[in-house]
């Protein structure tokens, strides 16, 4: 199975390690991992600004780097529910139109597309898991509390084929961390106060990292933990599914 | 002083232990939600079918405007139209002045606030008492309401008790709630027996009947009504719903939505007027049509006010009511309030992550959270944005458009927040003020897959 690997851009430029997990993980599991070299941005920083007249030149170059695969696979649950919501090309609908619908967050791509029931992992650390929204209420990765509808956690139903893990989730179990793409510079305060509440409810919780199927949410609660001094690392979810210790 | 959201909450936030209090108060009430609604198998049914219920309302509104002004008329209640708060206010005021009136009371309608018609009355020298006790706290304080269901939530005992000793007369420093509601409930006895007019709001409004309902919980809708010589009812025009028996739906979610009650205590049905009394209904409309008309966010008009919005947004539970600067707060008042006035409301639908949560505990199914990223999209066209964050936006367009200019911007970037990191130290740098910035690796994945294949 050929699979093209997105790496959304501040993935590619800040957490090389979470690519390279992503791409390890899959060729463990059997894909033909291909990485189009010209991909940049899937042009959600523009939209969710209230710029998504801006965002032709992403989606062009999106859609000449990744025409024509029939899976699509990015560690980022908002990047790829930015791309099935507001991908497009004009002059091309149909090709926009089938990238769409090749295009998986990791989580979902193992546990609906290979179906992945075992995993060859390790990890023997206490483990917070964080909801990040656009995975879980966008791409439906995850139950919500808010919904009155039976329970199930596609990240969770993976993270517990890992060895030694031990998993908990804070108290509120899908809170926003508070990142939100520009929000988190033009409403610092809020941003920070958010994170920080996320962080004091995985404290309790006496754990070693936090992870997330988002690097943008991780980076955000990072640079709080980091500032504090906290003990606790953050870590992406390939990794943990891509470890061996 | 700036009064943008972001400044705003920025200052409530700057007392946290009244932030966390703030919001845990609210999320206590989100779970209150949780537990009435989980507790009910058919709740997203309910939910589908207001939705669909409030759809087809809207679509036909004409026809079941037309058909409750009959009905209403042909029960003996007056029938007013206003276009705007103005006209609202004048029509209010009108038959105040005819009846010759001086003492009024007022249950919670966030119609009336949307249109300031207790200022508009108060110029004319005329004094409103606010009977919902919240509304009566906040009214003492001359403050307006920071929560559509609760409106003095922001307040803590002490406030409180200040507020009640200096307006009630009540013993300083007694905190005591069941002191002070006694006091409060005393004070407004007495303000309902002077009244000779009460202004109600209107929840539903029931164009088969004619009939309207009105849900308070504290039963001062009816004290007010029951005792006043006129009745003056005021609601906005998406109040309407076609049948008696809808409210079978609206009735079991509006409070269960609100506060995790089953019902509200009072769900009290007017249908005409007693023989002795006068009863005026004033339908408005006040940027409802514009709203209407535009597809994006027509279904905004589906709100019931329940405020689960409220309760359920990380964003407002820290920022409180008041730094939405507006009469509807959370982000219902985030999509609605643009319409009213686009520009000094530009910075509201930026005041969310956009995390969804409001979508999902809305008992109507309101797309809050796209409609906030559709008006992001509006106040940018109209050029309600600053203009650095244009150009940071075009040069941000401009290198993700460009492969090769991407990956050297990233190399140099990174090089930069290596080798200089005090650079990105600064004050102006808005991710640093309470967060380290993250590492710079040296290789990008990209250079690391090239040589990974090699
Ligand atoms: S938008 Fe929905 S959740 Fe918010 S107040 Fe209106 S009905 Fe309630």
């Amino acid at each position: 199975m050929t699979v093209a690997l997105f790496i959304p851009c501040y993935i590619d430029q800040l957490y090389p390690k979470v690519g390279i997990a992503t791409l390890e993980l899959l060729e463990k599991l059997g894909c033909d991992v291909v990485f189009p070299l010209g991909q940049t941005c899937c042009g959600q920083p523009m939209a969710n600004s209230g710029f998504s007249g801006l965002t032709n030149g992403c989606n062009k170059n999106f859609i000449a780097n990744f025409s024509g695969f029939d899976y699509i696979v990015a560690p980022s649950g908002s990047c790829v529910l930015h791309l099935k919501e507001h991908l497009q090309d004009d002059k091309n609908p149909e090709k926009a139109h089938q990238i769409k619908n090749s295009l998986f967050e990791l989580t979902e791509f193992l546990t609906d597309i290979i179906k992945v029931d075992t995993l060859d992992a390790r990890f023997p650390f206490k483990v917070g898991i964080h909801n990040s929204c656009h995975g879980q209420r966008g791409l439906n990765l995850a139950s919500m509390t808010e919904k009155n509808t039976p329970s199930f956690s596609k990240p969770e139903q993976l993270l517990k084929m890992v060895g030694g893990i031990e998993l908990s989730y804070p108290k509120r179990k899908d809170e926003c961390c508070g990142f939100g793409g520009t929000f988190c510079v033009f409403e610092e305060a809020v941003s920070v106060k958010m994170g920080k509440d996320r962080i004091t409810e995985h404290e309790a919780n006496d754990i070693d990292y936090i992870t997330a199927g988002d690097s943008s949410c991780l980076m955000h609660l990072e640079g709080i933990l980091n500032r504090k001094g906290s003990p606790i690392k953050t870590i992406h979810i390939a990794e943990i599914l891509n470890s061996s210790f | 002083m700036n009064s943008k959201h972001a400044a705003l909450s920025e200052k409530f936030i700057a007392d946290e232990p009244r932030t966390n209090w703030h919001d845990e108060t609210l999320w206590f009430v989100r779970e209150k939600r949780d537990k009435a609604t989980h507790g009910l198998p058919e709740w997203e049914q309910l939910r589908e079918w207001a939705s669909q219920i409030k759809n087809h309302t809207l679509s036909n509104l004409n026809a079941y405007l037309t058909e409750f002004e009959e009905k209403a008329k042909a029960n003996g209640i007056k029938v007013h139209w206003a276009a705007d708060a103005q006209e609202h206010n004048e029509i209010v005021h009108s038959i105040i002045k005819k009846n010759n009136i001086q003492k009024i009371v007022k249950s919670k309608s966030m119609l009336t606030e949307e249109c300031h018609l207790n200022d508009y009355l108060q110029e004319k020298g005329l004094e409103v008492v606010d009977t919902d006790l919240g509304e009566r706290i906040v009214q003492f304080r001359k403050e307006p309401p920071s929560h559509i269901v609760l409106p003095a939530i922001h307040l803590k005992k002490q406030d409180v008790s200040d507020t009640f000793h200096e307006h009630l007369n009540t013993e300083k420093g007694n905190n005591d709630p069941q002191y002070l509601t006694e006091a409060a409930r005393q004070h407004l006895r007495s303000k309902f027996i002077e009244a000779d007019l009460a202004i109600t709001g209107v929840n539903f409004a029931i164009a088969e009947t004619g009939g309207f309902v009105v849900c308070t919980n504290e039963g001062n809708a009816d004290m007010g009504a029951h005792t006043a010589k006129v009745h003056i009812a005021c609601m906005g025009f998406e109040k309407i719903i076609p049948k008696a028996e809808h409210l079978s739906v609206f009735l079991r979610i509006l409070a269960r939505s609100a506060t995790g009650q089953a019902i509200t205590t009072y769900s009290s049905h007017f249908h005409k007027p007693r023989p002795d009394q006068e009863m005026h209904l004033v339908i408005v409309d006040n940027g409802r049509s514009r709203q209407l008309g535009r597809a994006d966010f027509k279904n905004s008009l589906k709100c019931i006010r329940c405020a689960a919005c409220f309760n359920t947004c990380p964003v407002y539970r820290r920022s409180g009511g008041h730094s939405y600067h507006t009469t509807t707060a959370g982000p219902i008042g985030s999509i609605l309030n643009p319409n009213l006035d686009m520009k000094t409301n530009a910075d509201l639908p930026f005041a969310s992550t956009l995390c969804g949560s409001c979508s999902n505990v809305c008992p109507v199914k309101i797309d809050i959270h796209e409609q906030l990223w559709k008006w992001r999209q509006e106040i940018v066209k109209e050029g309600y944005v600053s203009s650095d964050k244009k150009t940071a936006m075009k040069g941000m367009s401009y290198m993700f458009s460009n492969p090769a200019l991407y990956r050297f911007v990233g190399i140099i970037g990174r090089w930069m927040m290596r080798n200089f990191p005090n650079l990105l130290k600064s004050k102006h740098n808005l991710w640093f003020k309470q967060r380290e910035m993250p590492e710079a690796p040296k290789k990008s994945f990209r250079d690391w897959y090239i040589d990974h294949q090699k």
